[in-house]
């Protein structure tokens, strides 16, 4: 039987043939549909899926007039980490230019609000120079990560440490000290970079924490939606599932612990949002197929119950692209086009 | 990775009317199909030429709103800004900042 070249989602290359596609499509459908109790995929769009998986190509594209929004999480910082020995703003200008982006966003190298907040004083003229030159839309993004808020770099006590003590009531009194230090901060830096023009907010990697750092998340998008009416907010999420190190925290009368994408997706809308990026982390363990079948279950649930554009998180290790630092061109070119045309969502 | 996915199924940026299609997303909330006709109907283009280079470097010229190969005399920056949030009915935060400090400074 003939075999198609593939990969896992480590990225190593693997060949599968037709029967083997179609079981880890199914099989990648089916786990979705049964940990978040959504649809799974139709017969359609399993077929789809399989031709996609099929094609000979290289490299595979959504078919003309299908194309979506493109926005970034970490934007500037990728050329710092590759060592570009260029500024922020020249990089903004690459985006722009070469790269084909339909939106940008800036950032701190320490990708985080905390660390962040402490140097907007040059955050701010840098962002307000790359409005003057620049055409596309600018967010300014960081992480909430809400880890940096333990000791000893940080001021509360580490739930980390406090559970394996079986000290769960100190544990999740710490957790709820760190959401209240990270709404000040991401409020404040949200604040300051709209205040000097910055087109949107992201919360990026929103949840990589649990159930505290999302609802320190929500509450301050609320926060900064209320002060600023107008204000452009893009939540991108670390994960398909918000772990529950707290596990009591509620938002709205919704317990945060155990939520699946569309569900995560419900709460940044009641908290005003304006883009929602699910997250869905890739199985190393798992084939491609079955990575990008799970990935588009959860992802397409979630532009079925959305009211405000989804651009699913489709970078290293989510979305069904493999765990590398090097995503090879197929799989993220079969992960664009499944995303795009089996979900139908609005960005990446 | 990033330019995988832009030819993959990114509109194009600035190349194309990918840039004011992600505006109508973020100012309006707007979902793909819904921004994309908004755009289209301002730009008086169909929704497929949006996504084409070719055609919208031409609309870009004409509208004066930024295109990606510099031209002398051609909008750039702040400047095409101002063009396109008349153009597509929007406010755009960094112009709205301009206009008030030149009128403060000027005292209006």
């Amino acid at each position: 039987m003939e075999k198609f070249y593939t990969r896992m989602g480590d990225g190593s290359v693997i060949e599968l043939n037709e029967s083997e596609i179609k079981r880890d499509l199914e099989e990648g459908t089916k786990d979705a549909a049964e940990r978040a109790k959504i649809p799974p995929l139709s017969e359609d769009d399993l077929r789809r899926l399989l031709e996609i998986f099929k094609c000979p190509d290289k490299s595979v594209g959504v078919e003309r007039g299908q194309e979506v929004i493109l926005s970034y999480d970490s934007g500037t910082t990728k050329f710092e980490r590759a060592n570009v020995s260029v500024s922020k703003l020249q990089s903004l200008q690459i985006y722009e230019r070469m790269l084909g982006a339909d939106t940008m966003e800036m950032g701190h190298m320490d990708y985080s609000y905390k660390p962040a907040k402490s140097i907007m004083w040059i955050e701010q003229p840098t962002l307000e120079q790359a409005l003057l030159v620049t055409i596309p839309a600018l967010f300014y993004g960081a992480m909430p990560n809400l880890g940096l808020y333990t000791q000893p770099d940080g001021p509360c006590p580490n739930p980390m440490q406090l559970i394996p003590q079986g000290k769960i009531s100190e544990a999740r009194a710490a957790q709820e000290e760190m959401v209240e230090h990270a709404i000040k901060d991401m409020v404040y830096v949200g604040s300051v970079m709209y205040e000097s023009g910055a087109d949107g907010i992201n919360f990026d990697t929103t949840g990589a924490a649990g159930d505290a750092e999302f609802l320190a998340a929500l509450r301050a998008i609320e926060i900064l939606k209320k002060k600023y009416p107008q204000i452009c907010i893009e939540v991108g999420m670390a994960g398909e599932f918000i772990l529950g190190m707290h596990g009591g925290l509620t938002y709205d009368g919704v317990r945060l612990a155990g939520l699946y994408s569309h569900k995560q997706l419900e709460l940044v809308e009641e908290a005003g949002a304006t883009i929602f990026g699910p997250a869905v982390n890739t199985n190393t363990d798992e084939s491609c197929p079955w990575n990008v079948s799970r990935a588009a279950t959860f992802t397409k649930a979630c532009v079925q119950n959305s009211h405000i554009p989804i651009h699913a998180n489709v970078g290293m290790g989510v979305g069904g692209i493999p765990v590398t630092e090097t995503p090879p061109v197929d799989s993220v070119s079969r992960v664009s086009k499944a995303m795009v045309e089996i979900t139908r969502l609005d960005g990446l | 990775m990033h330019i995988t996915h832009s030819i993959a199924s990114g509109m194009g940026g600035m190349r194309t009317a990918g840039d004011l299609v992600g505006r109508m997303q973020m100012s309006r909330g707007m979902k793909i199909k819904e921004a994309k006709e908004y755009v289209a109907n301002k730009l008086k283009v169909s929704v497929a030429d949006l996504a084409d280079p070719v055609v919208m470097s031409e609309v870009r010229e004409d509208l004066d709103i930024g295109r990606v190969n510099a031209l002398p005399r051609v909008a750039k920056g702040i400047d095409a800004k101002f063009r396109i949030a008349k153009l597509l009915d929007i406010e755009i935060s960094c112009v709205n900042m301009f206009k008030d400090r030149i009128d403060r400074k000027l005292g209006a």
